[in-house]
């Protein structure tokens, strides 16, 4: 792999030329995709309209982009990357290239406590689509999705963390949440249960800057975390041995980058529901674009806002005019590309 | 003494392995460290490379207690080469023994031109300068055993502890990675503790032969005083008969069974 050495003073990087590129390539392809995705509505615009109408104060579709559509676009783009780069945290981790926040607890769990709460307040008139869907179901789901992943750790933890021992557990607490969701639904009231489960699916569909501020602010303060995790997160795909020889103080580390996997799980499903496969696939597209041996972290982020911007476009096009929520759209793509990496590893290459 | 075992208990959960055992490693010395199956030598040597926390007793290393000294500054020091040790699939030879360098980084240096010229001088000494853009997956048996010796040696440290470094390796590649232990030993006076099954290349290759069994060390001392019929037939329930080995001059061991 081509790469560079980047040395200022004492301070010294390596530059990895298919990690900028994919990085910068990047960028640019999401730009564009959230520039189609906010043409849509009932005020229709080309592309060029789009960008000069976000900067155009004075424009009178100035205000439809600032309140309406840019809030939308960057919620995915923001939840793409949060659910990308905690996919790869884990994937490192758990030295599996199955492995997701779905295995952590963090997505059930939030679509457990997020049912329960629609269920529960059922009774009360509008209790779903007011104040409860705009507060009440993010921070529901911010501590289902926590709660979920403190019950995965704690049963998997024995004397230490064991990549296959945290993927089996985090497989059946994934079961048992599941079905206690299905059967709050089948307690809860069809009206209710019929908005819980266009949650339940991951949409993007009405959301505000309400819905981009948390999950932003998680990833201005994690990525630089989780990058500065990088070395030690390379160092923990190895065995444990190996990990301890090199002089990486192993528990602490794996601790604090499940945490950090944890938190941008859990803000990006509360901010879209758990939209699914982005934090499956993201890691390994990346890993293998840049062609490494372990999941990159930016390239991550950048490949699952990627995804999630073009699949919502997907979702607003393809059976226009109705619009189905993206986590169909990514569900549907993200199934057949399940099944690819299962034949790879049976062929026994990943 | 470089790295001391002082009355260590060593265990996994409730099962004690080693109760009590006092060991020294010589500076400049190839320890090599025999046994039969289970007796504890790769359990003590996790313990002197810090992989395994005693129960009882303490390491020392330089005289210091080792649980007291910064993992990160221990692997500045020594390392510790596990059995059969796993990498990422995919991962190459060059990144493998580039991730050796690991304890000597932080996060604003992370590839300073000391850790690239330590690569290189890792690389060429075990030979694997041509295959450094290679896949670790691809390679032979031999070849992967010494990128695995590469990654200890770029990690710099002049303390090399190797937990049967020649397994499922063949006979001409169990020479080749003990040779090249040797060299690491000559060209700088390096520390090696190993773990060795065969007992006629231990002889050949160390300087100190400490043999176990039932967690307890039965005999530590040069190849010539620990080799001898009674003490294989106390450690290992052989008997056999110790000839001089033609090539090296250390003693030689040939078992004796009931056929022939």
């Amino acid at each position: 792999m081509t790469s560079y050495a980047l040395r200022i003073a004492g301070l010294s990087w390596q530059v990895r030329l298919r990690g900028l590129a994919v990085t910068f390539g990047g960028l640019v392809l999401l730009v564009l995709l959230m520039a189609l995705n906010m043409r849509i509505g009932d005020l229709p615009m080309t592309v060029g309209e789009v960008f000069t109408d976000t900067f155009d104060a004075s424009s009178p579709a100035h205000f439809v982009i600032m309140e309406l559509r840019l809030p939308r676009a960057l919620t995915g783009a923001l939840v793409g990357a949060a659910l990308a780069l905690s996919g790869a945290i884990i994937q490192s981790i758990a030295r599996n290239p199955l492995a997701s926040p779905e295995i952590l607890g963090v997505t059930t769990g939030a679509s457990v406590t997020v049912v329960a709460g629609v269920v529960v307040s059922g009774g009360v008139h509008g209790g779903v689509s007011g104040l409860l869907s705009s507060v009440g179901m993010p921070a529901l789901a911010l501590l289902g999705g926590l709660l979920g992943a403190v019950i995965v750790y704690g049963l998997a933890w024995r004397r230490g963390l064991d990549g296959y021992r945290l993927v089996l557990v985090g497989i059946g607490v994934a079961a048992v949440f599941t079905n206690v969701k299905y059967w709050l639904m089948t307690v809860g009231d069809v009206n209710d249960t019929a908005q819980a489960m266009v949650w339940i699916s991951g949409s993007l569909h009405g959301r505000g800057w309400e819905h981009v501020i948390p999950v932003a602010l998680a990833l201005a303060v994690l990525i630089p975390l989780t990058l500065l995790g990088t070395r030690s997160l390379n160092a923990l795909r190895f065995s444990d041995d190996t990990v301890t020889a090199l002089g990486v103080r192993m528990n602490l580390s794996r601790a604090l980058m499940i945490l950090a996997a944890v938190l941008l799980a859990a803000v990006a499903t509360a901010s879209a529901g758990p939209v699914a496969f982005v934090a499956l696939a993201s890691p390994q597209i990346a890993l293998r674009l840049i062609r490494s041996a372990q999941p990159p972290l930016l390239s991550s982020a950048i490949v699952g806002a990627v995804l999630t911007a073009g699949a919502d476009l997907l979702a607003r096009t393809a059976f226009s005019p109705i619009e189905l929520p993206v986590g169909v759209v990514t569900a549907v793509l993200g199934a057949p590309y399940l099944i690819y990496l299962l034949t790879r590893i049976r062929k026994g290459r990943t | 003494m470089r790295l001391q075992a002082v009355d260590v208990k060593l265990g996994y959960g409730d099962r004690v392995i080693v109760d009590g055992l006092d060991l020294g490693v010589e500076a400049g010395t190839v320890t090599t460290i025999i046994g039969p199956n289970g007796c504890g030598k790769s359990t003590l040597l996790r313990a002197l490379g810090r992989l395994l926390k005693p129960s009882g007793g303490e390491v020392l290393l330089d005289g210091k207690k080792i649980s007291t000294i910064a993992t990160k500054e221990v692997a500045r020091i020594l390392t510790v080469l596990p059995q059969s040790p796993s990498a990422p699939e995919g991962l190459t030879v060059a990144d493998l023994v580039a991730r050796g360098r690991h304890p000597h980084q932080t996060w604003y240096r992370q590839w300073s031109s000391d850790d690239e010229k330590a690569v290189g001088v890792a690389l060429n000494m075990t030979g694997l300068s041509d295959l450094a853009e290679r896949p670790l997956d691809e390679l032979s048996g031999g070849q992967r055993q010494r990128a695995w010796i590469s990654m200890a040696l770029a990690q710099g440290t002049d303390l090399l502890l190797l937990d049967e470094p020649t397994t499922f390796l063949d006979l001409a590649h169990q020479v080749e990675v003990l040779e090249l232990v040797r060299d690491l030993h000559a060209q700088a006076g390096r520390t090696i503790v190993m773990v060795l099954h065969d007992l006629n290349l231990a002889a050949r290759y160390a300087d100190r032969l400490v043999a176990m069994r039932d967690g307890s060390v039965v005999a530590a001392g040069t190849p010539h005083e620990v080799l001898t019929e009674d003490l294989i037939r106390e450690v290992f329930d052989l008997d056999s008969k110790v000839i001089t080995d033609p090539v090296a001059g250390t003693p030689l061991v040939v078992p004796i069974g009931s056929h022939r």
